[in-house]
């Protein structure tokens, strides 16, 4: 017997840890910046710690402006993604009809091909008719690649409903409507909750395809993306990344606990 | 009324599905392949070098710029890191794809997912944004080099053309780091989904018939893990070719197939030759996404 299965040998853990670290030290590295006192470059260690920065960010009104823009268009796009999702998954799970992997791969797509793709193919079609850039054609944008998270969380909740739910509510004389209401909306909830939450930390986050659909309006990412090209305001952009951060963190966390947690119970079940 | 319809919905379930999948149908179909095919359509116009105006009428000649050596070479570039990218993230992800998929106990597993998972969603600028940050003549890297007294390995690695710089930061190197981190969780995830579906009794078998570790790993573990790999490249070398954030942010003036495509559709107002830059990365993700499918990836997804 050379090893004994259950106990993962030191290098194993090792680079298990080395793999944690990495993908998690930088967002402390930002973290830590918000509080530097170094306005011109972005020397470390720290020449001193300051809150002032905060104060300074909370000031402006360009920023106030982006992060409702990216606020605003977040709601709406996962307001769209949740009744398309939704709808989709709904009709993928019921019936097995031709073409079903073709909608599932449709769906897929506008995340598998990189952003610019989407981005570029946008900007054409609304160049091509002559739309002119608005809050809408950002909307339309993250539509797109917002719809397939919430379609991929509640078709996994429909596969571990039992059918027999619905049958029984219908048996029991309950209409469609009621069934949906009483019986099927329950049992997605969470779904719902987890897709919706990841849907608004994606489109808040998105910066690719917003750079061709919207214009000349600034959203949050794209905010910092121009001072990541032409740095003028470091400390100012250190605290807004930080803000972007701490915004998305609890939705993101929430999400994939449910998540984590309902694949759990599937998995305790078997 | 309600009663009478959702009679009528359970006579025609057939009709019921239609409906459902109408709205959203729609609009993938409109909004996002309408979009692709006007990208298509577009990359077979050209523009007028002197008016600066897009002509719709049918050529090849957009495509045929892009035979330049120039432009062959932001492709060879790109593809070029993409591949790195690939290779490192898979040898990176394995490790701690490996212990969350065989080792961690449940409650830690759930934990490590989340913290895996976590970076997947969050602020994709703001991670880029780190490792300017980071890698900055004056920033962390550079101190803790320092701190080793290695400065001299740190200037010889910069001083490599092609892949040196006058900092970390503005080099490809620089560029390499960033990308490789951006998307390694999607390198882990397909992974660790793929040794789930390991049966632990397998690993005790190559043992039990007397295979070192080290043998097991070569021979089951790893051939076992690859469909995840596979996988997981799809997405590591997908969004690389496309990328132009971290290039635009980190690294030298050398342009990157996503680059290409943003400065051509915007100052040079140039959207047929940028929708022809897009169609490579497409042809090569559609095809890369055929040979995955064969390779078995979609199942470890």
């Amino acid at each position: 017997m050379h090893s004994k299965p259950d106990k993962a040998s030191w290098g194993l853990t090792l680079g298990a840890i080395g793999g944690l670290l990495f993908l998690h030290f930088p967002m402390f590295v930002i973290f830590l910046y918000s509080f530097t006192t170094d306005e011109a470059t972005y020397s470390f260690p720290l020449p001193g710690f300051t809150t002032k920065w905060f104060g300074v960010a909370m000031g402006r009104q360009d920023l106030w402006d982006a992060l409702m823009l990216s606020l605003q268009v977040a709601s709406v796009a996962t307001l769209a993604a949740l009744v398309l999702g939704t709808l989709a998954a709904a009709a993928v799970y019921r019936s097995d009809f031709f073409g079903r992997d073709a909608i599932s791969f449709l769906l897929v797509l506008p995340i598998a091909l990189p952003g610019i793709v989407t981005g570029i193919a946008l900007r054409s079609a609304i160049g091509s008719m002559e739309i002119p850039f608005s809050f809408w054609t950002i909307i339309i944008g993250h539509a797109t690649f917002c719809v397939v998270v919430v379609y991929n969380n509640v078709l996994a909740r429909f596969r571990r409903m039992s059918g027999t739910q619905i049958e029984a509510s219908m048996d029991l004389g309950a209409n469609s409507f009621q069934t949906f209401r009483y019986v099927v909306l329950p049992n997605i909830g969470t779904a719902l909750l987890a897709g919706g939450m990841l849907a608004f930390a994606l489109s808040f986050d998105e910066v690719i395809v917003t750079t061709f659909t919207a214009g000349q309006q600034s959203t949050l990412p794209i905010w910092i993306f121009s001072q990541l090209v032409r740095p003028r305001d470091r400390p100012v952009t250190n605290v807004v990344a930080t803000i972007v951060i701490l915004i998305t963190f609890l939705p993101i966390f929430f999400a994939q606990k449910i998540s984590a947690e309902s694949s759990e119970t599937e998995g305790g079940s078997k | 009324m309600a009663n009478r319809l959702s009679a009528f919905f359970f006579r025609n379930p057939k009709l019921v599905t239609l409906l459902l999948l109408s709205l959203p149908l729609a609009y993938m179909v409109v909004v996002y392949l309408g979009s692709l095919f006007a990208l298509l359509i577009n990359s077979f116009y050209y523009l007028e070098e002197f008016t600066g105006l897009v002509v719709k009428e049918f050529t090849l000649s957009t495509y045929g710029q892009l035979l330049k050596p120039a432009n062959l070479g932001i492709f060879g570039r790109t593809a070029g890191m993409a591949l790195a990218v690939t290779i490192m993230d898979a040898i990176i992800a394995f490790p701690l794809a490996y212990y969350i998929a065989k080792f961690a106990s449940p409650r830690l597993r759930t934990y490590l997912y989340i913290a895996v998972t976590l970076p997947l969603w969050s602020s994709y600028i703001v991670r880029v944004y780190a490792w300017k940050l980071i890698l900055s003549k004056e920033g962390i890297v550079s101190w803790f080099v320092d701190l080793l007294h290695l400065n001299f390995a740190l200037d010889w690695v910069l001083s490599l053309p092609g892949i040196g710089g006058s900092s970390l930061s503005l080099s490809p190197i620089g560029m390499f780091i960033a990308f490789c981190y951006i998307w390694l969780p999607y390198m882990i995830v397909p992974i660790q989904t793929a040794l789930e579906r390991v049966p632990k009794s397998l690993l005790e078998a190559s043992s039990d018939l007397g295979a070192t570790p080290a043998q097991t790993l070569r021979t089951v573990i790893l051939p076992l893990a690859f469909p995840g790999v596979v996988a997981g490249s799809i997405f590591t070398f997908s969004l690389t070719l496309g990328d132009f954030i971290v290039p635009q942010s980190l690294g030298n003036s050398r342009f990157f197939i996503g680059q290409a495509v943003y400065s051509y559709q915007g100052t040079a107002g140039n959207i047929p030759l940028a929708a022809a830059f897009t169609m490579g990365p497409i042809v090569i993700m559609i095809a890369y996404l055929l040979i995955a499918r064969k390779l078995g990836a979609f199942d470890a997804l």
